[in-house]
């Protein structure tokens, strides 16, 4: 009798996964109780002993990864990414949600308000208020920093209710863009009035040219990105006039600089069915799915059948399964590397672009590590 | 084949139908909910404290100063000289400024703290001069009376929305309260025993007693009349000791045993429980009235009692009344289950707020006329008169108005001549939230002392249903003791007495004069009692009570009127008086309801309101007592032909507050109860205030859809970091950046400037050329201006006192700058917190100085360590605040505003949390607002009965083996329990700990075998203890342990768990 090692088996196939180890390692499937294998197995080494590499190498990295765009409207993106560990996945919903800076109103200097509305409060509101200006265009202020034309959009709400108006709705279209920086006037201006009396007065920002006069922003003014929010309700004989400036500053800070709506990925769904289900059960099927996953497919005969006509619709809701028996028949699972990444943009920048950039953030942080480790 | 194929036919077909169907309640052919807005369109939720103001003020205050004794004040020395008051009225708040009448506006009274009140004036026919002649005199003011608002008096009556917001007044402020020197003080419901009625009961000693508490108004007492030693006796106040029964009937005139045994019943049994009586009483040689009434004169003072009226001295009725009195007692000796239980809700009375103002209007207004007679008397023997006399002047009104204002604000009622001191009263409205306010009007105080550890009157009572909130009552010491009202619960006020006893005696009751003592109980007949009053008898009750009933309903007689045939007692009661609980319902003849589609329709259609229900006898108000005679179906396709009435709605068992949780019936009831003393938390204004998108009925009733007072958060249940342990919640920080949470806080900073204060405006100093820093805020006037930031130290108030004496105030008009000393008002207040003043009122007080309020803000978004709750009593602190990027999402993106753990639900069983949870993601997905209503849809078990008993389990709580008590009484003893444990070890003490759970409580001497580590037995022959696992007794040890201990070993080992013990000397 040859002696053969017990690694040498010749009907296992090499460098090739059996089915079910195949599927545990790509998949995870959802069962009714729980999910199963939601872990990714990392280790190289997982199964050398079949002769399958598990390492993950760049240039198969790079035949394998790709970008499907499958929706893009002005403030919203979908796309598929796939071929990506989830790990890569969630550091660009991260960096999306809290470290994309942009602009949004930090300071509020009241003047006047006599709405109902607290101080406080609206001032919460106005910093909520998008504002459509490319944070890439401005810099942070620092902290001994005054307020430049480089670091700070100013806008002015002068709104007056009418004794006889009734009710009026302050929008956040009637803030208005002061390209030449701050109107209000400093109040300890007069400690040493008498010794230039033609200088200008101190203002609360020390622009040295209007921001309108820049090419970046002449042919395009500065604006809150909708119109129509409602920034107070003012009654008869109410009026609200103040003037905020707006910084770039990241949404780790306060959610008012968050770039996006949210961000949120999921895997890819793939239903399976196991079993031809037919007739009754086919129809039963179909009913059981609150979004249409399922088809009914004419087999001839008057016969029909079940098919799975749109996995991607599927929340995993688990509605299918959730029955006996129908387990058996039903497999839910998930593509472990295909994510269906939604962004939805506030609307400083368009959300394709918030992708590109986050991307770039995370090379710098990579080539910050690379530099610290170098 | 077939058959199996048939079967399966059967079971699928109703499947579908019978998950929702067949569980349900069979939904009423009839619609009623609608009739509930209706109803409190009408009633609104605070009628209770409003009609029984109302009725005080038309007719009770006019009862008063027209009974005999306040009539007239005439003078003693003399008794031509007098003054009558002929009428008395209350009119509409005002105030008196530099002899101005002006009327006045509750804001105004909150914040100028003054008393909103208004003058009681009386018509009086006087006499004065010299010679004595008579005047009239209309509209005299004898005192300034404190207007609850929103009742007939009051400026806001009837006023609509706009009329009320622009006075100052939140629209949808129920009112019901008293402004008295600027705090909002509303008058606690008070539960009381029954007036007037015969109580069974046994007193502590054991001992059957009947007991009567009298009450009109010239004079309360108290009869009893209690068993001892066989001897039946009589306690009343007037007397010193105890004295025999058949004193007592002798006295009255009843000098013949056999009659008075008559009077009882001829049962032998009754007479041989009043043999002993009789027999005392001839030992003492008392036969006649004569001598009884020589026997009475020894132990002091007239004998007057029980509430039967006496007429030109026929004791007649005071002799039927003690025998019936003697009747029920001797009856509860027989059989015990005839005694009367106190905490029943029909034998309660709830006295409400006019109820509690004319007592103590009477006894003020008693006051201010003796005072008044005094000050004539003193006036008349001064010899030399100059000018004539003017009585009416001597009628001073501080005394009423600084004695209501003085009982309002402190909740003291002191009437001498009851021996009445009750203590608080009234409290201050409270303000937290519109429903804490609501609720406090609602709030029934009982009249027990609340640290009294007792478990009957605590339970919650089957008679409650309806009339009190099972789920409201606070935790702690005044659990059950203090009720809520429930939504559709109507006190009663007094009712005229005399055209119902007239209409009693028309409809065929025999005058119990007319009777003899042995006709009183013969066997077919009923005695008639109205108000405790012994009408008479009557032969066919069923009958009189029908006919009682189709006048009520046909609206001939008072509404409230309850006609109660008792079997048992053989007895009809009727009762008109005031301060009875009582609820409508919806008559059914034989089942059927007689509210039909087309009432609703009317009804939807506005073409009829609530009280044509009422008034066509398709719903009546049944008390308590009366329920008993009524056979209510829960919903109207539960009827059957024995219903005679049907519920209106079946969430109406539930209060104001209790309306409020969604899906209550699926919750374990404390977490019901826990709720409602939850609404403390932090959040005295929301910023963002919203509707709860799980509404219920009540909550639209109420409208507190429209003054929200939380927010509809995210939740995810899962547990996440670690933080959140122990209820904590882990909250979205990007939720709060939002605005989640955010509350303002309103604080008062209040100062009086007196006459030699002055304010001045801030002064720049001279150096750097501003104003000192914490001088910024202030105004040009010297006042802080509102929309300011103030900082702790901030000057609010830039004022001076002056230095100098009174005299040179007077005497220098401007004082120089040196003569004043600094005395700002400053803000305290936390650093780091950033408070605005909100607004700046400017006020005079009574003294004319001149009051500056601030009102000072601070808005706060949550921290680490606040605590928030959800509807359902269940509180979290914030344990950590996280980042939105941290947090988890779910498939469609959305990320929760808060994580609570899943742990909280097991133990609190809080399942209405979770359908809650489940209806407000419905409601959200399909952008509408679901009910999540009391008894809305079927619920699954019926052990909820029991649930509730547990809640209100009865504080000696002993267990098996007594371990946890305190030893100081077994029986009310209180349990050192786990918490108690912790703060005892945390402390250090932990040899009180061994003391309080071994050596104090059940210490037991164990054997312990030190090698197999199990207990053993003490073998008697052997003299020694023995383990029975190591069959010997040789490393068998004693110890001390408690004996719950060694039991709980003892269930372990049952349970196949070894606890194995191991010895070291120590």
């Amino acid at each position: 009798m040859p002696r053969l090692s017990a690694l040498d088996m010749p009907d296992v196939p090499k460098a090739q996964l059996p089915p079910h180890l195949e599927q545990q390692r790509t998949r995870v499937s959802c069962k009714s109780d729980a999910p199963l294998h939601t872990e990714g197995i990392q280790y190289s080494g997982a199964y050398a002993s079949m002769g399958v590499d598990n390492s993950l190498r760049l240039d198969s990295f790079s035949k394998n990864f790709r970008v499907e765009v499958v929706r893009l409207t002005e403030d919203e993106i979908e796309f598929d990414m796939i071929g990506i560990d989830a790990s890569l996945a969630n550091a660009f919903r991260r960096i999306l949600i809290a470290e994309l800076p942009t602009m949004a109103i930090e300071k509020v200097l009241i003047a006047n308000n006599t709405s109902v509305v607290q101080d406080e409060v609206l001032a919460q509101r106005l910093g909520l208020i998008p504002i459509e200006a490319d944070p890439r265009l401005f810099e942070y202020v620092s902290e001994n920093d005054t307020a430049h034309e480089k670091n700070t959009i100013v806008f002015k709400l002068d709104v007056r209710c009418k004794k006889d108006d009734g009710r009026i709705k302050a929008k956040s279209s009637e803030l208005k863009w002061l390209p030449g920086g701050s109107e209000l006037q400093m109040a300890s201006t007069n400690s040493n009035p008498s010794t230039n009396p033609n200088a200008k007065p101190k203002t609360y920002t020390s622009f040295n040219c209007r921001q309108d006069s820049l090419p970046e922003f002449s042919h395009k003014p500065l604006r809150p990105k909708y119109g129509d929010i409602t920034i107070a309700v003012l009654g008869a004989g109410q009026a609200i006039d103040l003037e905020v400036h707006a910084v770039k500053g990241v949404g780790r800070t306060h959610a008012k600089w968050s770039p996006v709506a949210t961000a949120w990925y999921r895997m890819l769904p793939e239903v399976v069915l196991t079993q031809e289900v037919e007739d009754g059960k086919a129809e039963e099927l179909v009913s059981k799915c609150p979004v249409n996953v399922f088809d009914i497919e004419d087999i001839g005969e008057g016969r029909k059948k079940a098919v799975v006509a749109r996995p991607r619709a599927c929340t995993l809701c688990r509605e299918c399964i959730r029955e006996k028996h129908w387990e058996e028949c039903v497999d839910l699972r998930r593509v472990r590397d295909h994510f269906i990444f939604t962004i939805e943009s506030t609307g400083a920048l368009p959300p394709e672009v918030l992708f590109t950039e986050a991307v770039k953030i995370l090379e710098q942080k990579c080539e910050r590590i690379i530099a610290e480790l170098s | 084949m077939a058959v199996p194929d048939e079967d399966d036919t059967s079971k699928r077909i109703p499947s579908p139908v019978s998950m929702k169907s067949l569980a349900a309640p069979v939904k009423s052919a009839v619609d009623k909910y609608q009739l509930l807005p209706e109803f409190l369109k009408v009633r609104g939720l605070v009628k209770q404290h409003l009609d029984s103001f109302n009725y005080f003020i038309n007719c009770e205050i006019k009862k008063i100063i027209h009974a005999k004794d306040n009539e007239r004040i005439v003078s003693d020395i003399n008794p031509k000289i007098y003054l009558k008051f002929l009428d008395i009225y209350v009119e509409s708040p005002s105030v008196e400024e530099d002899h101005i009448r002006e009327p006045l506006i509750p804001q105004r009274c909150r914040l100028s703290d003054t008393t909103y009140a208004a003058p009681v004036k009386v018509d009086i026919e006087y006499t004065r001069g010299n010679p004595i002649q008579t005047e009239i005199k209309k509209g005299h003011v004898i005192a300034n009376m404190p207007i609850m608002l929103r009742s007939r008096r009051c400026v806001l009556y009837g006023m609509d929305d706009d009329e009320l917001a622009r006075l100052g007044e939140c629209p949808l402020d129920p009112g019901g309260y008293f402004i008295v020197k600027g705090t909002e003080k509303v008058l606690m419901i008070q539960e009381q025993l029954s007036k007037n009625r015969i109580i069974i009961d046994t007193d502590k000693k054991g001992r059957v007693s009947a007991s009567v508490t009298s009450s009109t108004h010239e004079r309360k007492s108290k009869t009893v009349i209690v068993m001892e030693k066989e001897r039946i006796y009589l306690q009343l106040n007037q007397f010193t000791k105890l004295i025999p029964i058949m004193v007592i009937m002798k006295a009255m005139g009843m000098e013949s045993d056999q009659e008075v045994v008559q009077m009882v019943g001829r049962d032998p049994r009754y007479s041989g429980l009043l043999l002993p009586s009789i027999q005392e009483c001839a030992s003492e040689r008392i036969y006649t009235q004569y001598q009884a009434l020589e026997f009475l004169e020894k132990k002091v003072v007239k004998s007057r009692f029980t509430n039967q009226k006496v007429h030109q001295g026929d004791f007649y009725p005071k002799c039927i009344y003690v025998g019936v009195m003697l009747r029920r007692m001797l009856e509860a000796i027989l059989n015990a289950d005839t005694i009367d239980d106190k905490d029943y809700v029909g034998n309660k009375r709830l006295e409400l707020s006019g109820q509690l103002i004319s007592l103590l209007f009477e006894d003020l207004f008693k006051t201010m006329s003796s005072a008044a007679k005094k000050s004539i008397d003193e006036a008349l023997t001064k010899a030399s008169r100059s000018s004539s006399m003017d009585i009416s002047l001597h009628l001073k009104k501080d005394w009423i108005t600084h004695g209501l204002e003085r009982a309002i604000s402190t909740g003291n009622w002191d009437v001498k001549r009851f021996k009445m001191n009750r203590k608080g009263m009234t409290q201050v409205v409270s303000r937290l939230s519109f429903i804490a306010a609501l609720g406090h009007m609602t709030r029934i105080q009982p009249q027990f002392e609340k640290s009294r550890k007792v478990s009957g009157p605590r339970a919650l009572q089957p008679s409650q249903w309806g009339m009190l909130c099972p789920c409201d009552t606070p935790e702690g010491e005044a659990c059950g003791l203090v009720k809520n009202l429930a939504l559709m619960t109507h006190v009663t006020t007094d009712e005229e007495e005399s055209p119902l006893i007239t209409l009693c005696y028309s409809l065929g009751v025999e005058d119990m004069s007319l009777l003899s003592a042995e006709e009183l109980h013969s066997v077919n007949s009923y005695l008639v009692m109205f108000n405790g009053l012994i009408l008479g008898k009557h032969r066919l009750p069923q009958r009189f009570a029908n006919g009682m009933r189709k006048l009520r309903r046909a609206g001939k007689i008072g509404e409230f009127v309850s006609v109660f045939v008792n079997e048992k007692q053989r007895c009809v009661y009727l009762a008109s008086d005031g301060g009875r609980v009582c609820r409508p319902l919806v008559i059914a003849d034989k089942g059927v309801s007689r509210i039909k589609e087309h009432h609703m329709k009317e009804l939807r259609d506005g073409a009829r309101v609530f009280d044509d229900f009422l008034r066509e006898g398709l719903i009546e108000y049944l008390d308590v007592n009366e329920e008993n005679n009524a056979l209510i179906a829960l919903y109207e396709g539960e009827a059957d032909s024995k219903t005679t009435h049907i519920e209106i709605e079946p969430f109406t068992i539930l209060g104001v507050c209790a309306g409020l949780i969604p899906y209550p019936h699926h919750n374990q009831s404390p977490r019901n109860t826990y709720q409602l003393c939850r609404m403390d938390t932090l959040l005295y204004l929301l910023v963002y205030p919203q509707r709860p998108l799980l509404t219920t009925k009540s909550i639209e009733l109420v409208g507190y859809d429209k003054l929200g007072a939380g927010q509809n958060a995210t939740v995810a249940v899962m547990s996440y970091s670690g933080y959140d342990i122990e209820d904590a919640i882990v909250m979205n920080k990007s939720s709060l950046d939002r605005g989640f949470g955010r509350c303002i806080v309103m604080k008062k900073v209040s100062a009086v400037k007196q006459a030699y204060d002055r304010i001045i405006m801030p002064k720049m100093s001279s150096g750097k050329g501003g104003l000192d820093s914490h001088m910024q805020i202030l105004d040009t006037d010297g006042i802080a201006s509102p929309g300011e930031i103030v900082r702790p130290l901030d000057i609010l108030i830039n004022k001076q006192s002056a230095t100098v004496s009174r005299d040179q105030l007077i005497s220098h008009k401007v004082l120089p700058d040196s003569a004043y000393k600094f005395t700002p008002v400053k803000h305290k207040g936390t650093e780091g917190e950033t408070t605005v003043v909100d607004r700046v009122a400017l006020f005079t007080d009574k003294d004319q100085n001149m009051v500056i309020k601030f009102m000072i803000r601070h808005t706060r978004r949550p921290e680490v360590g606040d605590k928030f709750s959800s509807r359902h009593g269940q509180k979290g602190v914030c344990g950590t605040i996280v980042q939105q990027e941290d947090f988890p999402f779910s498939e469609r993106g959305i990320c929760p505003d808060l994580i609570m753990n899943p742990h909280g639900f097991p133990s609190r069983m809080t399942i209405g949390k979770m359908i809650e949870l489940l209806g407000g993601k419905a409601g959200v997905s399909c952008g509408r607002f679901h009910y999540g209503s009391a008894f809305g849809e079927p619920s699954g078990h019926a052990d909820r009965v029991e649930v509730i008993r547990y809640h209100r389990v009865s504080s000696p709580s002993v267990y098996i083996h007594g371990t946890y008590l305190l030893p100081k009484a077994k029986t009310y003893g209180l349990r050192l329990g786990e918490m108690e444990r912790d703060c005892l070890i945390a402390y250090g003490a932990s040899m009180l700990i061994f003391e309080r759970l071994m050596i104090s409580s059940d210490p037991f001497k164990a054997q312990v075998c030190r090698k197999c580590g199990l207990l053993g037995y003490y073998h008697h022959s052997l003299k020694t203890g023995f383990c029975s696992m190591c069959k010997s007794g040789e490393n068998v040890s004693t110890m001390k342990l408690p004996y719950a201990c060694k039991l709980l070993f003892q269930e372990l080992q049952a349970m196949n768990i070894v606890p194995r013990l191991q010895l070291t000397e120590h």
